[in-house]
């Protein structure tokens, strides 16, 4: 009873705090409520038994996007923009009718869903031996679905170059991201030099963990990158260029590893992706420790976003 | 019933996969070679994946079924297959060509001489090139719901960046329109997605095929997923940010962007309609499908013949042309009777996403190199430049008889066998369609001819025409035309697998 009260006022809540989102009149308001909504969203995975995703959840959309629509917001108070015409009462009720007649779509057709669900997760439980791992979702993601994971990886790199393709003039090659003074004192300044010890061990953690219980690269990469993120908030650590050859080897590293490895399947097993029987635990962990470390600074270098032009940093 | 369709992996079924991989590789890698080493490397990669297209196609033809790789020996519904049918060999094809011909044509302009500092827009473009590639291999290549959405992500995050490249303030304004319209579309393909993981417990194509029944579920997972392609695929009254995107991008962009990013989301609707649930019957919705391809071909070409800027003309005849493709469906739907009008109306779909990629590019580079060369692409100030440019004129003319229908070309061939097909399955007001957008298409076509081939007011006489671009766009327009000589058993290729055959009547 206590069970589904906890859910509906979790899911009221949400509900609640989408809105919220949704009619903000101002752009941090609207992210203030959208990192809430993502914690409780995050909060209602953990009940449904789902704790990787809600970790990811917690970790990227609350988290590193939370930030990156913080940093949006500020620069735009910074520079206001010509509003664009806000849409008129008419178009708004269109809008709001096809929303509902989506929502009230899916719900009718969630409500004649099968009873119970037809379900993989016995197959992909029976098989779990085989893929060396204890837990089924990293089964799904380093075995069963291996293609997707490597693929998802490939869209990391494919983002990094998106968001640098928007470089602005005059600074390319440069640093990241705008150059934050370095704070000495307020709890940012104790934050930075406080946290990224600690949070560099439950990274590291979470990622080890990830072969038989909920956490894994993706978690584990998100906590890496906002450790970096608070470090350079804080002014303490400068990011390099964007033209080191370094620091782009080691955004690519993971998925390159991770595609060598699946070729390496097609000569040793004939299949792309196929892992060797005596090699499966030991690829499988290279490949998470290795995309753990380039998600971690892909991801970081997003929220940084392009290098400015020189002359204004 | 189900004999026909099997998932057992084929000989030669790693050519699929190396033809999405070796693309994304290319990608990966690109950033620590830098822009001189991306360039260098995407040359290497071309003919290696011209190859393997055409390698990919004999073996399809050779054997007569799909290519199947089962990804890590894991086997549909736990693991993922690459299935490479008629369709999909086609498109690889196309695309390899059309990215081989870009990739020739972008040099002068995305080139690294050695010594020089690495540019902006030349890492981006080369990266990004490949990316399109591996992203639109894959969107043809796998069979899984979930990596098919990958794909999509993959395809747009890639052609996003590619609308602004020139990083100009009206172009980051179109792409940012792109990016909204094309995030709808994938929430909505996503939506649908995990409705149907609900319904059925797998996402493998052709398992679903077997298992789809006309369930709400079923029903509503279709129409979102329907309508968050159809955003992608800029199928009017949803078109609204592509000629803006499209016109705004750089010349070789434009070419990519129109000729294949828009083709990867509409070969989804096809397998959704024709592989995930082909024995639904939905007549009344493919008649709504095929009423927004009309509407497209005739207000896309009408606004075509409205615009004063070459560039938006190329752009809005994209939106037409787009238009075509959605006749195959209800003639599909209704010709379950006749396999043999199913088949017609089946290689004319694929026929005119083929050759349209062909002249579409042709024409986008032309068009690039005359706005270059002249200094503006104003329709009303183009005199002379017939004499000017006369290599860039003749490929504009012939791309232009491929998009009206005019025979011997691709076009042709597709609009034939389109409308033959909808005179046969009873529908002849297709058939009307197809003639009035031919004649609509002269009519733009004629308009930019007719105001090139004057004298003008002499000053173009200094304009030179760069001959290797040039014949770049000259060759993909003679390509468009040359798929019209191709004897109609020369499309059997693309009739193999096709998964409404299989199973397609008996829900």
């Amino acid at each position: 009873m206590t069970g589904l009260l906890a859910d509906l006022l979790i899911g009221a809540a949400i509900l609640a705090l989408a809105a919220g989102t949704v009619t903000a009149r101002s752009a941090f308001t609207a992210t203030a409520f959208f990192i809430a909504y993502g914690l409780l969203l995050a909060l209602a995975w953990v009940r449904l038994g789902a704790v990787d995703i809600a970790l990811t959840e917690a970790a990227i959309s609350a988290g590193l996007s939370g930030l990156l629509l913080l940093g949006a917001a500020s620069r735009l108070a910074a520079c206001p923009v010509a509003e664009e015409r806000a849409p008129g009462p008419v178009l708004k009720a269109l809008i709001g009718l096809c929303c509902a007649a989506v929502s009230a779509a899916v719900g009718y057709a969630i409500l004649s869903l099968p009873e119970p669900a037809p379900s993989l997760a016995e197959e992909a439980m029976a098989h779990l031996s085989v893929t060396a791992l204890g837990n089924p979702v990293a089964g799904v993601l380093m075995s069963y679905r291996a293609l997707d994971t490597l693929l998802e990886a490939a869209v990391v790199v494919l983002a990094v170059i998106g968001v640098w393709s928007l470089a602005p003039a005059g600074g390319w090659g440069g640093v990241p991201g705008p150059i934050h003074p370095r704070i000495e004192q307020g709890p940012l300044a104790l934050l930075a030099r406080l946290l990224p010890p600690i949070g560099i061990v439950v990274a590291f953690h979470i990622l080890w963990v990830g072969s038989y219980a909920p956490g894994g690269k993706f978690q584990a990469a998100a906590i890496l990158a906002a450790m970096w993120l608070l470090a350079w908030l804080a002014g303490l650590a400068t990011p390099p260029r964007i033209s080191s050859r370094r620091l782009r080897l080691a955004i690519s590293a993971g998925t390159g590893l991770f595609l060598a490895i699946g070729m390496f399947g097609v000569l040793a097993e004939g299949a792309f992706l196929a892992y060797p029987p005596a090699l499966t635990k030991a690829l499988m962990l290279a490949v998470e420790f290795a995309l753990a470390g380039s998600i971690a600074v892909a991801l970081a270098l997003l929220v940084m976003g392009p290098p400015e032009p020189e002359d204004r940093a | 019933m189900n004999s026909a369709v099997s998932l057992a992996p084929t000989p030669w079924g790693l050519l699929p996969v190396l033809a999405v991989m070796l693309p994304v590789a290319g990608m990966v890698a690109a950033l620590p070679l830098g822009a001189r080493g991306a360039e260098r490397l995407t040359f290497a990669l071309l003919p290696v994946g011209l190859l393997i297209a055409i390698g990919t196609a004999a073996a399809t033809y050779a054997s007569g079924a799909p290519l199947v790789h089962l990804l890590g020996h894991w086997a549909p519904p736990l693991g993922l297959a690459f299935r490479a049918d008629g369709l999909a060999t086609a498109m690889l094809l196309t695309a390899a060509i059309v990215i081989g011909a870009t990739a020739l044509y972008a040099r002068a302009e995305f080139g690294t001489p050695p010594g020089t500092p690495e540019r902006r827009e030349a890492l981006s473009f080369w990266s990004l090139l490949l990316a399109v590639w591996g992203a639109i291999n894959l969107a043809v290549v796998a069979d899984d719901l979930f990596t098919l959405y990958v794909a999509l992500e993959l395809l747009t995050f890639a052609a996003m960046p590619l609308a602004c490249l020139d990083g100009k303030r009206e172009t980051l304004e179109a792409a940012l329109r792109y990016l909204m319209f094309a995030l709808l579309g994938s929430v909505l393909y996503l939506l649908g997605v995990a409705l149907l993981y609900g319904a059925y417990g797998t996402l493998d194509i052709v398992l679903l095929a077997q298992r789809a029944r006309a369930a709400p579920a079923t029903v509503v997972a279709a129409a979102l997923m329907t309508a968050g392609l159809l955003a992608k695929t800029a199928l009017l009254p949803l078109h609204l940010w592509l000629p803006p995107a499209h016109a705004g991008a750089p010349a070789a962009a434009s070419a990519v962007l129109s000729a294949l990013v828009v083709k990867g989301s509409f070969v989804l609707v096809v397998r959704l309609w024709f592989g995930v649930m082909p024995g639904l019957p939905a007549p009344a919705a493919a008649q709504v499908l095929a009423a927004l391809g009309a509407a497209a071909i005739i207000l896309g070409s009408a606004a075509a013949l409205a615009q004063a800027r070459l560039k938006l003309l190329v752009a809005y005849s994209t939106v037409a042309q787009i238009g075509y493709l959605f006749l195959m469906f209800p003639l599909m739907t209704a010709a379950i009777a006749s396999a043999e009008d199913a088949a017609r109306a089946w290689t004319g779909g694929v026929l005119q996403a083929v050759s349209h990629a062909f002249a579409k590019a042709a024409m986008f580079l032309a068009v690039g190199l005359m706005a270059k060369g002249l200094g503006h692409d104003r329709i009303a100030d183009l005199g002379g430049a017939g004499r000017a440019m006369p290599l860039c004129l003749l490929t504009f003319g012939l791309a232009g008889l491929s998009l009206m229908g005019v025979p011997p070309s691709g076009g042709f061939a597709a609009k034939w066998l389109l409308l033959t097909s909808a005179i046969e399955a009873g529908q002849w007001w297709w058939a009307l369609v197809i003639l009035g957008g031919g004649l609509l298409t002269g009519t733009y076509v004629y308009r930019v001819l007719a105001v090139a081939l004057t004298q003008g007011n002499g000053d173009t006489a200094a304009v030179a025409e760069p001959k290797g671009q040039a014949w770049v766009a000259l060759a993909l327009a003679l390509l468009s035309v040359v798929l019209g000589f191709l004897p109609l058993g020369a499309f059997g290729l693309v009739q193999i697998g096709r998964l409404d055959l299989a199973i397609g009547g008996a829900p």
